[in-house]
């Protein structure tokens, strides 16, 4: 029978809706019912995030015909919730809050359905039955681990009645009032209910649905571009072309050398190079619209690595040539250091590029407004900088253009240039409507920046006893067709590729060039996970060749105070790698015996052989190099006694408003909770500066700290006035503020400031040190966060399969504000580092990609998730907000080398590439074997 | 552009037959969908007119006894037969096999005759029924007949039900016996497609410390699903042994072909796979044949 009407129950409330021709269940939740809590990532049965329970199973209604839905009882996250008077959170939802196990909160509604269903059937789950239910529920953040330990605390309660028992999570050695102490986040509740809004749950009356049409070939001339039948599509509003653009054709975080749209007779450069970009009523109709362009190109070669770029005769890509940059360091006499060596040791290492595959795919909404304005709204990395280029675009004045952030379902680096935000602002510009741009995963994959491949050639010239005495390295980074940060993230691969050690002699060279593969930009680990995995691999080989230990190795050549590092900065505070060494190397013995390195064979299964692995890493925070790293914030005691931090800085879910959050009630000596935080208005909230290089927590950390500083001296300066008192005697208290006998509320203390005619806000723009250029020498950076960590694997030698079993790690993240949050970023930075070890490859062929689907490009599930021994290294850095640095990174970089140094322990083939190919291994085992 | 036009929700076989006859355009049959709409949506199968969903006509939900064989309806998803006792009883390799299909959400939607009639060489629900020598039944506009499952397949993704507009209703597979177990295991990579490089499926007749008779799926081993049927030649009335577990390794390398899948496995790999897989899911299926417990 053909469904009339589809009758179904939904969070105990009786549906009945037209059947739409072609309509999927998510779609008809989210979009007719408004149920956005039902989260669309990927709409190819991947992710798991559009999870609902049906029946009381789940499945992924991105793929489900809403008709099949007739006559079924449907759950989604916004039915998960008591309805009772109080509103009570669902186990579940309680325990996730409090297990930390919601970073962005994409997934986190597929995460909780999912666990809802496995809770259901089986309210005692061991960790095996839950990494078997939530295998297909991806996290991008990761937070895996407090997942599980969230699911089976949530079943403790729904069995005892009890309430969920919050995990043991230590406060920071530095802890205060507030700062380094759990806190659960600011927006947790409203990620966990399903009301936390990113911008593809807005709708505008009027809106308008936007699709690009993508040359879909790397490299040629268009040669015609015919709009008109599109154009005449009923439903169409708007085909606009490169000669509509208003401003400028070109954007770029540094050169604008990035077309919005390419022209008849310009030049394709790659596979994602946008010609011609459609409004219509509908996303279908948009859609339709698209195959109604008539597009045609000469085909050019194409340019399909870094090397190849480099090579003369290569075909030029931008009029400038290939080169971006040649990247130089330069520290002592490279060839007295070799000359100096005992043993040289040389060999080359190959990165490939990946994708952020942050859950949440791109999304803009651009809506022009009556007095002239326009709207963004926007999951942004760099708010400012998306004004600015939206406002040259539609060659407008700065002002003109209000970016308004939304929640970000996971960034990592790959929401920092631009995606749709342009193209959406032309099309509502031109429209005169509300247009909405969404990627679906496809053109996420194809469009933004990946990680730059890199191929790294080491050289290490050591003293028998391990002393380095010389590092030479020579990189090739691939930027795709378009600069993007490849500049910068190359630097920091150049920078940071002989590794945290203290070396007379380094010489390096980089070549940072274009090719016809998509563009390379940021990136978590920016450029130092590449190099990370080259210089660690290189000396654990070295360490074999000398016979020495591999700790011992790096210990001795390890960074300390008082060291210069390979640009020549002195370090004078905040060198904790030592520690981190240590503390890792000790727990490695206590879990691995005698000798973690030596394999290990279980009786049982005589085919697999284990063993442990160690690799250490540093990254910068903040720029450096000279740029001037500033960001701004303001407090505001409100007047029902709150207060409010504003800053333009973007929350991708590493924790960024509990950090501020805590900050400010620090310094206000305040229940955290009594501080809201607003990220991301460019109206509203003044320039953090990008989210990127782990900076945030310092500068923006700073800017803040400064800011609620400021705002306490100006009440208690008004108080002393009123009072006539001395400062001293003024004191802060939960709500209150005492004055000698008298005690204010805090509304109070705000009527105090208006009857004076003073401002209830502080607002306070903070620089960091100022650094140096590469190449002059003195502090490159402000502080320096490091990291050491091992990685115990199994390899079954039959078929050359790799599993990461148990992980070490250490961080020395300087303070640690956030305790719950840095466990999340400790915990999903290394999962995310066990997915470029093992299973994460954007494979682009002759500048096509071919991993252009989910289903291809595989980032971990929570199978993947290894037992963690974790530690927390404290080194304060003096400038650090409470002597916190950077962490967002560091978490990442050393992983994969600790894996694959593992896995040469554990069965003698060292990877030169990565993800390790469990072929190569099988190969590489037999060849050994044939040798005897 | 729309994926479908007209979604036929079919209460019996009859009306699911008579939709796809009538359909006044292109149709198939749908049940969990699980590839055939994804294919849709990306563009790998063109629009269709009608979709005829069959997951809810009651005959495809049948799983039971039936007539002194064990009958799995084709529309029951295959997370119920992971689940089932019966299942569990009589045919592990089809329990094993259906646990590893898609991901636990899919598995609540995905059907075992949706993975059969996608025609894949490597389905592992496939694989694993080929193993039970299962017959697949299947209705049309001629009424319903039994097809030897292997009989169904005419090349990659295509299969004599298309041909004849035909939809499976359900697969009957042989009661186990005293002596009789299967067993079921795959190889993956953790990069690219979630296809396996190779999968297996093995049921054997075990006496005393002998192997009877034995039937062994492989996938993929050309664009169809195949059985070793040289291998379970030289098995039958074997001793079970380290020496015969080595010669069927040897054997079953030497007379399969595999081809290279680019970044997935090469043939060689796959080769040297085959062997490994062949001696784990054999002594799996050796040592549950030993065993006279009913699992």
């Amino acid at each position: 029978m053909s469904v009339k009407m589809i009758e179904f129950v939904v969070n105990g409330q009786a549906v009945s809706v037209e059947p739409v021709e072609g309509e999927m269940l998510a779609e008809l939740l989210r979009e007719r019912l408004r149920l956005t809590g039902v989260k669309v990532g990927c709409n190819e049965d991947e992710c798991g995030a559009c999870t609902v329970v049906i029946d009381g199973e789940p499945v992924l209604s991105c793929n489900y015909p809403a008709v099949k839905a007739h006559g079924k009882h449907i759950t989604t996250v916004e039915g998960l919730a008591q309805k009772d008077a109080a509103g009570r959170l669902h186990p579940l939802q309680d325990a996730f809050i409090k297990y930390g196990a919601v970073q962005c909160g994409f997934c986190i509604p597929g995460q909780l359905m999912t666990s809802y269903a496995l809770l259901e059937h089986n309210p005692d789950p061991s960790e095996d039955d839950i990494k078997y239910a939530l295998k297909d529920t991806l996290c991008r953040c990761a937070g895996y681990p407090a997942i599980i330990g969230a699911i089976q605390a949530a079943g403790k309660s729904l069995r005892t009645g009890q309430p969920v028992e919050a995990p043991q999570v230590a406060p920071s050695a530095h802890a205060g009032k507030a700062i380094g102490r759990v806190a659960p986040r600011p927006d947790a509740v409203a990620k966990v209910t399903g009301s936390a809004i990113y911008t593809d749950d807005i709708q505008f009356e009027g809106m308008l649905h936007a699709r690009v049409k993508r040359a879909m070939i790397p490299s040629g001339m268009v040669t015609r571009l015919d709009v008109s039948k599109a154009r005449a599509l009923p439903g169409v509003v708007a085909v606009l072309t490169a000669e509509d653009i208003p401003g400028t054709h070109n954007h770029g975080l540094v050169i604008p050398d990035w077309p919005s749209l390419v022209d008849e007779g310009e030049r394709i450069r790659t596979v994602g190079d946008a010609v011609a970009i459609v409004a219509a009523e509908t996303r279908a109709i948009a859609t339709e619209a698209l195959e109604l362009i008539e597009v045609e190109f000469s085909p050019l070669p194409v340019v399909s690595s870094a090397v190849q770029a480099r090579q003369e005769g290569a075909p030029q890509i931008h009029p400038k040539g290939n080169l971006l940059k040649h990247i130089k360091v330069r520290k002592g006499d490279i060839e007295a250091g070799f000359a100096d060596a005992d043993l040289i040791l040389e060999e080359t290492f190959h990165t490939p590029p990946h994708d952020h595959a942050f859950i949440e795919p791109e999304c803009s909404i651009a809506r022009p407004l009556e007095d002239g304005r326009m709207e963004i709204y926007v999951g942004s990395q760099i708010p400012y900088s998306d004004r600015y280029e939206v406002a040259r675009a539609l060659g407008w004045p700065e002002e003109r253009v209000r970016i308004i952030g939304q929640l970000i379902g996971g960034g990592f680096g790959g929401k920092e240039d631009i995606a749709g935000q342009i193209h959406a602002a032309l099309l509502a510009n031109a429209t005169g409507r509300p247009v909405k741009l969404l990627y679906d995963r496809h053109e996420s994959l194809i469009a933004h920046p990946k990680r730059h491949a890199t191929q790294i050639r080491v050289k290490i010239g050591a003293k028998q006893d391990g002393r380095l005495t010389a590092v030479e390295t020579e990189l090739y980074g691939d930027t795709g067709a378009y600069a993007s940060l490849g500049e910068k993230v190359l630097t920091r691969a150049t920078t940071h590729s002989s590794g945290p050690y203290a070396i007379p002699h380094v010489r390096v060279d980089c070549y940072a060039m274009y090719t016809n593969n998509p563009p390379a930009g940021a990136f978590r680990g920016f450029g130092v996970m590449q190099s990370a995995f080259a210089i660690e691999s290189a000396m654990d080989m070295l360490a074999e060749r000398l016979g020495l230990d591999r700790v011992e190795l790096r210990r001795m050549n390890a960074l300390r105070v008082g060291s210069v590092t390979n640009t020549g900065q002195v370090l004078r505070d905040s060198v904790g790698l030592l520690e981190c060494i240590d503390r890792v190397s000790a727990e490695m013995y206590k879990l691995g015996g005698a000798d973690p390195f030596a394999v290990k064979v279980n009786p049982a299964e005589p085919h697999k052989r284990r063993a442990w692995g160690f690799a250490v890493g540093y990254k910068n925070t903040g720029l450096g190099g000279g740029a001037p790293d500033k960001a701004g914030a303001h407090v505001e005691l409100r007047r029902d006694g709150s207060f409010e931090v504003r800053t333009a800085s973007a929350e991708l879910g590493q924790g960024l408003p509990t950090v501020l959050r805590l900050i400010a009630a620090e310094e206000l000596e305040q229940p955290p909770t009594s501080v809201d935080v607003l990220l991301s208005d460019t109206d509203l909230t003044p320039d953090g500066g990008p989210t990127t290089a782990s900076r945030q927590t310092y500068v923006t950390g700073n800017a803040v700290r400064h800011a609620a500083k400021q705002l306490r001296q100006l009440i208690v300066s008004e108080l002393c006035e009123d009072y006539d008192v001395d400062p001293e005697k003024i004191q802060f208290l939960p709500g209150l503020v005492k004055v000698n006998g008298t005690t204010l509320t805090l509304p109070q203390v705000a009527e105090v400031l208006e009857q004076h005619k003073m401002t209830r806000m502080a607002a306070y723009e903070y620089s960091a040190p100022e650094t140096k250029p590469l190449g002059t020498g003195g502090d490159m950076h402000v502080a320096f966060s490091f990291a050491a960590q091992a990685a115990e694997v199994e390899v079954d030698t039959r078929t050359g399969e790799v599993s990461v079993l148990r992980m070490i790690i250490a961080n020395d993240v300087g303070t640690a504000i956030n305790p719950l949050g840095l466990k999340g970023q400790i915990e999903g930075g290394a999962i995310m580092g066990i997915g470029h070890a093992l299973t994460e490859n954007f494979i682009v062929n002759e500048g096509q990609v071919v991993t252009d689907r989910l289903a291809s490009y595989r980032t971990p599930s929570i199978t993947f998730t290894p037992e963690f021994t974790t530690f927390v290294v404290e080194h304060a850095t003096a400038d650090g907000p409470y002597g916190a640095k950077g962490v967002g990174e560091i978490v990442l970089i050393p992983t994969i080398p600790a894996i694959t140094n593992a896995v040469y322990n554990a069965v003698g083939v060292r990877a030169h590439s990565i993800p390790l190919d469990q072929e190569m291994i099988l190969k590489e085992l037999g060849k050994k074997n044939s040798q005897g | 552009m729309k994926l479908w036009s007209n979604y036929v929700l079919a209460a019996t076989i009859d009306e699911a037959v008579q939709a796809l006859a009538h359909a006044g355009g292109s149709a198939r049959p749908v049940a969990g969908g699980t590839d055939l709409l994804l294919e849709l949506q990306q563009g790998r199968h063109e629009p269709v007119h009608t979709l005829v969903d069959v997951s809810t006509i009651p005959d495809l939900q049948r799983l039971e006894e039936r007539g002194g064989q064990l009958f799995i309806g084709a529309g029951v998803p295959v997370a119920r037969i992971v689940e089932h006792p019966l299942v569990r009883k009589h045919a592990l390799a089809v329990v094993e096999a259906c646990g590893l299909i898609g991901g636990p959400q899919v598995r609540n939607t995905a059907t075992l005759g949706g993975n059969v009639a996608h025609a894949l060489p490597a389905a592992d629900g496939m694989i694993s029924l080929a193993a039970m020598d299962a017959v697949a039944e299947a209705a049309g506009a001629n009424g319903i007949r039994l097809i030897p499952l292997l009989e169904l397949f005419r090349g990659l993704g295509k299969s004599v039900l298309t041909e004849n507009n035909e939809i499976l209703t359900g697969f009957y597979l042989p009661l186990r016996q005293t002596g009789q177990a299967s067993a079921f295991s795959r190889i993956m990579r953790p990069q690219g497609v979630a296809l396996p490089i190779l999968n297996m499926a093995v049921w054997l007749q075990r006496s005393g410390e002998r192997i009877e008779c034995a039937r062994i799926a492989v996938g993929p081993a050309g664009p169809t699903p195949q059985r070793a049927r040289q291998v379970e030649e030289f098995l039958g009335g074997k001793t079970y042994s380290e020496d015969t577990t080595a010669e069927a390794v040897q054997l079953i390398r030497e007379t399969m072909k595999f081809r290279t899948s680019p970044r997935r496995a090469t043939a060689e790999y796959r080769t040297h796979l085959v062997g490994v897989l062949l001696l784990e899911v054999l002594e799996k299926a050796w040592l549950r044949a030993g065993s006279m417990e009913v699992l």
